[in-house]
């Protein structure tokens, strides 16, 4: 017991030294002085930082029944092709169609990976693979996803797929392979050049003038998707599970 | 002393031809790789690159899938667009087939290669990748675009 008292307080000095020592090189480095050269980022941005929080907000009202648009721009932007087999392709973003059973009114959404603040796939991955960047945007880093599907298990929103075939011809900006899971990920490579780019569905929507996607930082009160989110009320799928999610719907 | 004098040429002889030799079989031991398309120089210096391509990519890899930093200096894309091979008709050669810039190296090293399962193995900018992928081309294998669930 004494001992591990002992050992206890040297480990706090140990800790006081260590910090010490951090923080004279948090001074060196202030004053300019650099002991590792760290890369250069995109352009002047760095690591994304949690100032950010990427989100949508779809208005089903405006999504039109029959438009398959913002699939097909998402399949095209990442390289998605199908094996003609529907229940095990892979599927980012798919067209959910909603009937209301009592007045047979119907609606239709997209429906993707929600980006959720508190992601159950994130929960349950058991080598951390899937993971929710500060930015928001939940990913799966596939090069430590090994394929146990347990987040497909764990999302409320059946939005992850599993790629079960070889691939080829792959996207340089939009990476996958046989044996990972993988979901939306928000066009993150667009989001990353920082020149304002919307991902690939909504930039899809708007062409085909729908505007049922808007896209931006939920963070920034002057973004439009803030500002649309402000004004008007919208909702989260399953907001009982309290997961927070990035993508807002309206006019469910 | 003629006799000396032979022995000696032939014994020299069999030296230069033995030398040869070894210059022959050393040189068809070593992998051909593939000079770089475009650029004078490498990221890093050649000896550099062959001992440490595969902690600078695994390092920025880091980087980029969970700090969204890109367009730094030790991409696996940018290896890719600079040493990419053409053939005849000016299409690109996966760098992963058979004797070129990836292969010719990791092959002769018996050092299998992941990247390749999910990374694109031809520049974006080429009609290999840019060509219209094949569900858009043929209605027997379209995604099934408009898919119909209800969450009632």
């Amino acid at each position: 017991m004494m001992a591990a008292a002992k050992k206890s307080l040297a480990d706090q000095s140990r800790r006081r030294f260590l910090v010490r020592a951090g923080a004279a090189v948090a001074v060196g480095l202030a004053g300019g002085v650099r002991f590792i050269d760290f890369p250069a980022a995109n352009a002047a941005s760095g690591p994304v930082s949690s100032a950010q929080r990427w989100g949508m907000l779809v208005d089903a009202g405006k999504c039109a029944s029959g438009c398959d648009a913002c699939v097909r721009a998402c399949n095209d932007e990442h390289g998605i092709t199908g094996h003609g087999r529907p229940q095990t392709d892979a599927q980012w973003i798919r067209k959910v169609r909603l009937r209301d059973a009592t007045s047979g009114r119907e609606t239709t959404l997209p429906l993707m990976c929600q980006h959720c603040e508190n992601p159950p796939c994130v929960d349950v991955c058991p080598t951390g693979a899937s993971f929710r960047r500060a930015d928001g945007i939940v990913l799966v880093d596939k090069h430590t996803c090994i394929g146990c599907r347990y987040c497909m298990l764990a999302c409320p929103y059946k939005a992850r797929s599993f790629v079960h075939e070889n691939l080829t011809d792959q996207k340089p900006w939009s990476p996958r392979g046989k044996g990972t899971v993988e979901s939306c990920n928000l066009c993150v490579h667009r989001i990353d050049e920082g020149a304002g780019r919307i991902p690939a569905c909504a930039e899809a929507c708007a062409r085909e003038g729908h505007q049922a996607i808007v896209f931006g930082d939920l963070n920034n009160p002057a973004s439009k998707v803030a500002r649309a989110a402000a004004e008007q009320e919208s909702q989260e799928l399953r907001a009982d599970l309290g997961l927070n999610t990035g993508v807002r719907y309206r006019n469910l | 002393m003629i006799e000396i004098l032979r022995n000696v040429g032939v014994v020299a002889a069999l030296l230069v031809v033995c030398a040869v030799a070894r210059a022959d079989e050393t040189r068809a031991f070593l992998p051909v790789v593939p000079p770089a398309s475009k650029g004078d120089r490498c990221v890093e210096p050649t000896d550099v690159m062959r001992r440490e391509h595969m902690r600078f990519l695994m390092h920025q890899r880091d980087d980029t899938v969970h700090g969204g930093i890109r367009g730094a200096k030790h991409s696996l894309v940018g290896c890719i667009d600079c040493h990419v091979q053409r053939d005849a008709q000016g299409i690109a050669i996966p760098v992963d087939a058979e004797g070129q810039f990836c292969e010719s190296c990791h092959g002769f090293a018996g050092v299998s290669m992941d990247c390749f399962g999910c990374h694109a193995t031809v520049p974006a900018e080429d009609p290999v990748s840019t060509a219209l992928p094949p569900w858009m081309v043929s209605p027997a294998v379209s995604m099934a675009g408009v898919t119909s669930e209800a969450i009632e």
